[in-house]
This record gives C-alpha cells, structure tokens and sequence, in this order.
C-alpha cells in the first residue's frame, strides 16, 4: 500500500464515473472547499467525466488566494527593514498585494526568502542570531499545526529574534458565509480532507443540519474524489443532508487531538478579512495574547494600507464559485501564471492557475 | 497549498515531544519530519505530511477497506 497509486486506477475511476450517472435525475451543484481538490478535479479530467447535470463550482479554499493585500503590504515592509529575513511558502512570494509582491521586495534587496516549512523558518533564526527572523504565516487548519509548533519551539528555544506575522484562516466560517448568501447556489459540499484530518468532522455537523446540506469529507487522488461526488449526490437525491466520511484512512472523527491542543494553546480566534470575500466573523487565526511577543505587528509596527489598484480581476466572484476563471476578460490575456493580475491566477491551487494550466484550449 | 503528502517513516530521533522527528521517504526523496503530532508514528508507519510536520499516521486497514468497497462497487451500489 503507498496510498497512492491505489487512487488512479482507471478502470475504477470509470465504474465510479458510471455509478454516479446512474444516480442523478437532476441538476445538482457542488463546490469544492479546497484548491488543492480543484486542481485534482482538473488535471484528472474529472469534471469531464460528470453527467452534464452536475456542476462543480470551485471554492475558496486556496489560502494564498484569500490572504488579503493588506497584509502582503504589511510583510513587504517588514522586509524592507534593516536586518530582517522574512520567510514564507513560495506561492506567497509571488502573490500581489497592493504595493507588489515579496519577490519585487527581494528585487529591491530585500532578504526574502522561500521555505517548505515554518519549523526551517525557527531553524534559520536559530542559525542566525543576527538577523531578525519574521515568518508570514497563511494557511488553514491544515497548517495551522505546523505554525504552532514554530511557536512552540521557538519559545523552548527562547529565541528573540523571530516572529511571524499571522494570517491563518478558518473554513466552517467560510461554508457558513457562502451559504447564507442571498444568492447561494451549492448544494452539497466536499470538505477538504486535510483541514478535517486535523480538526475532524464535528464542526460540519450543526451547518449540515442547519442549511441542510450533505458535506462529505474528500481525499485528493481521483477515486477519492470521484467516491466524494457519488456520496454527495446519493444524498441530494435522497433528500439527506449528512456529514459523512469518505477519507477514513487519514480522517478520524475527532481528528487529530494533539495538533488541536497545540492550536489553541498558540491562536486566538479572530475576524478575519477574506480577499474577494470581505470579512468573516471568527473566521481567523492569529497568535494568542501570552504568544504577542512572537507577534511581528508587534515587534515592527503596524503599516498604513496602500491604495487598492484598480483591477480587471473578478477573483472575488471565482472564490464564492459564482462565475469560472474563463469568464475572466484577462484569463489568458493580460493575466497568465508569469504575469499574474490576482492571486487565484498565482497560487498553483488558485482556480484560474488550474484553468490556464488544464482547460486553456477549450476557453480559446 | 493543504497538499499533504503520504511518505514512510525510516527512522526515528529524538525521545522530547516537541521536537520528536523522523526521517521520512517520498518517494526517492527522504525528508526530516516533525513527529510531534503523530506520537503514535512508528518505523514503517506511512505518515501524512504538510509543511514539515505529520498530521496523521495513514491507517492502513481503513486504506485497504476504502479499495475493497471501491473493487465491489457494483455490488455496493444501492
Ligand atoms: S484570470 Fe487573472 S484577472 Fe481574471 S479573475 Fe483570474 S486572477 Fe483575476
């Protein structure tokens, strides 16, 4: 078993294809939470394969894509101070704020630097008492663990030169925005199967219920998500509105309960401002008051905003799932992966990168 | 950027929860792993993998039932 291969099986993927044609009568819309799952639905050509009745609509669950521009400025000026190093994933490097982006801010000299993890972040400030060490952390509940314990060993550490600048966000907050939305048209849900790893699935349970809903809890590889859309749909066409498990060899019911103690000893909850969507109540992560001297606003001062540019980007629209990054006048145009116009264009989870990459030929 | 990635824990250092780590293989690529969540991680485990730490140790036989339903599809179906 490598919990891999075991997942592409074609012949599997076109009985499962089969069994959800069987199953729908009607014309049912599903979103995906997660980037990631866009990007698997479109490079397996998965959307394809869906009777013409079933749309899925693609959600907001590209962490790089909602971090607001605000604080890509804000990390922008951080780095532009004498003696920092500021770290963060390589997709936030290049995401534009208002004022460019982290690479522009290394072009002006800025010490900018990519890492694969916040834990090598705490391992820099510990090789360079030097420098002052800020890390710009985003990301959902997946990754909310892995921040925490950058906290958590730098504070056994005792290091006093890193901080981070947090940014994380929540996703039952954002299910519940989009479904209470006027003009709210998903129907049933595929929950990201990382995010519930760590949190389990409890959470999904009172917003099942409460909008009537099915949410079912998905894996990556195509079978998984093909099982995902044949459970969404069998409940739709029963009328059963469940939150159910089909990514049990990763997601146990209550999650991952070490990874949630470290969460709530490090974070506080907070409004958080989405990009494109505005903001959410509680729908934020940043560091816990006994943590505020990790805290880089803190340690380097708040900035003022820059000025919003003005922008053809309708990604606000594409993140809500209410219209397809094709119907984008720049898609393609003025706006590619090398010279991004918004950040779903930049993120490789971002819904119009998964578009340019997989279905250009059919906008064309 | 949730991506998370299945790999086999090698070896294991380390006794201090916080900083209890493994060496990890994807693949041909093998990578120092946090374990501080999996504490149930053993070698030979096959952990998942996100910015640097396990979140889950992948069960197995839960893995193997998932492709059974999927190998009787047919018969599953209602
Ligand atoms: S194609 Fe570019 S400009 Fe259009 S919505 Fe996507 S990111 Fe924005």
């Amino acid at each position: 078993m490598k919990y891999v291969d075991e997942y592409r099986d074609a012949a599997l993927a076109r009985r499962l294809a089969q069994a959800i044609a069987g199953t729908v009568t009607r014309p049912w819309t599903l979103m995906e939470i997660c980037g990631g799952q866009t990007h698997s639905l479109l490079r397996h050509g998965i959307d394809q394969m869906l009777p013409e009745d079933v749309t899925l609509l693609h959600g907001p669950g590209c962490p790089v894509c909602v971090t607001p521009a605000a604080v890509i400025d804000q990390a922008i000026a951080i780095a532009g101070a004498p003696g920092v190093t500021l770290c963060s994933f390589g997709d936030m490097l290049r995401v534009p704020g208002d004022a460019g982006s982290l690479l522009s801010a290394r072009a002006r000299g800025g010490d900018v630097r990519m890492v694969y993890s916040p834990l090598d972040a705490v391992a820099l400030a510990q090789a360079r008492p030097d420098r002052q060490v800020v890390f710009l952390a985003v990301g959902f509940e997946t990754t909310a663990p892995a921040t925490a314990m950058a906290v958590l060993q730098a504070e056994r550490a005792g290091l006093d030169n890193f901080s981070l600048l947090v940014s994380h966000v929540l996703v039952p907050p954002a299910i519940e925005a989009l479904l209470s939305a006027p003009d709210a048209r998903v129907q049933g849900f595929l929950a990201a199967g990382h995010v519930c790893t760590v949190m389990g699935t409890g959470e999904y349970e009172p917003i099942a219920r409460r909008y009537r809903v099915p949410i079912v809890v998905t894996g990556f590889e195509p079978l998984d998500l093909l099982q995902g859309i044949l459970s969404c749909l069998r409940q739709l066409e029963a009328g059963r509105a469940e939150v159910e498990n089909e990514y049990g060899r990763s997601v146990r019911p209550g999650g991952n309960q070490p990874a949630q103690a470290a969460i709530r000893q490090v974070f506080a909850i907070e409004p958080r401002d989405w990009r494109g969507m505005g903001e959410i109540a509680a729908s934020g992560l940043g560091l816990a008051p006994v943590y505020a001297r990790f805290d880089a606003r803190n340690r380097f001062g708040a900035t003022d905003p820059a000025p919003p540019r003005a922008s053809p980007c309708i990604s606000g629209d594409i993140l809500r799932g209410r219209r397809k990054p094709v119907a984008c006048p720049a898609f393609g145009t003025s706006c590619t992966p090398e010279h991004p116009l918004g950040a779903t264009m930049v993120s490789s989870e971002g819904a119009c990168a998964a578009y340019y990459r997989y279905r250009r030929a059919a906008a064309a | 950027m949730c991506l998370a990635v299945p790999g086999r824990v090698l070896e294991i250092a380390g006794e201090d929860p916080l900083t209890r780590s493994g060496r990890v293989a994807f693949g041909g690529i093998v990578k120092a792993i946090s374990l501080a969540f999996a504490p149930e991680a053993a070698v030979g485990d096959y952990v998942l993998a996100h910015a640097g730490v396990a979140i889950a140790v992948l069960d197995e036989a839960e893995a193997r039932r998932t492709i059974a339903c999927l190998d009787t599809l047919e018969e599953a179906e209602r």
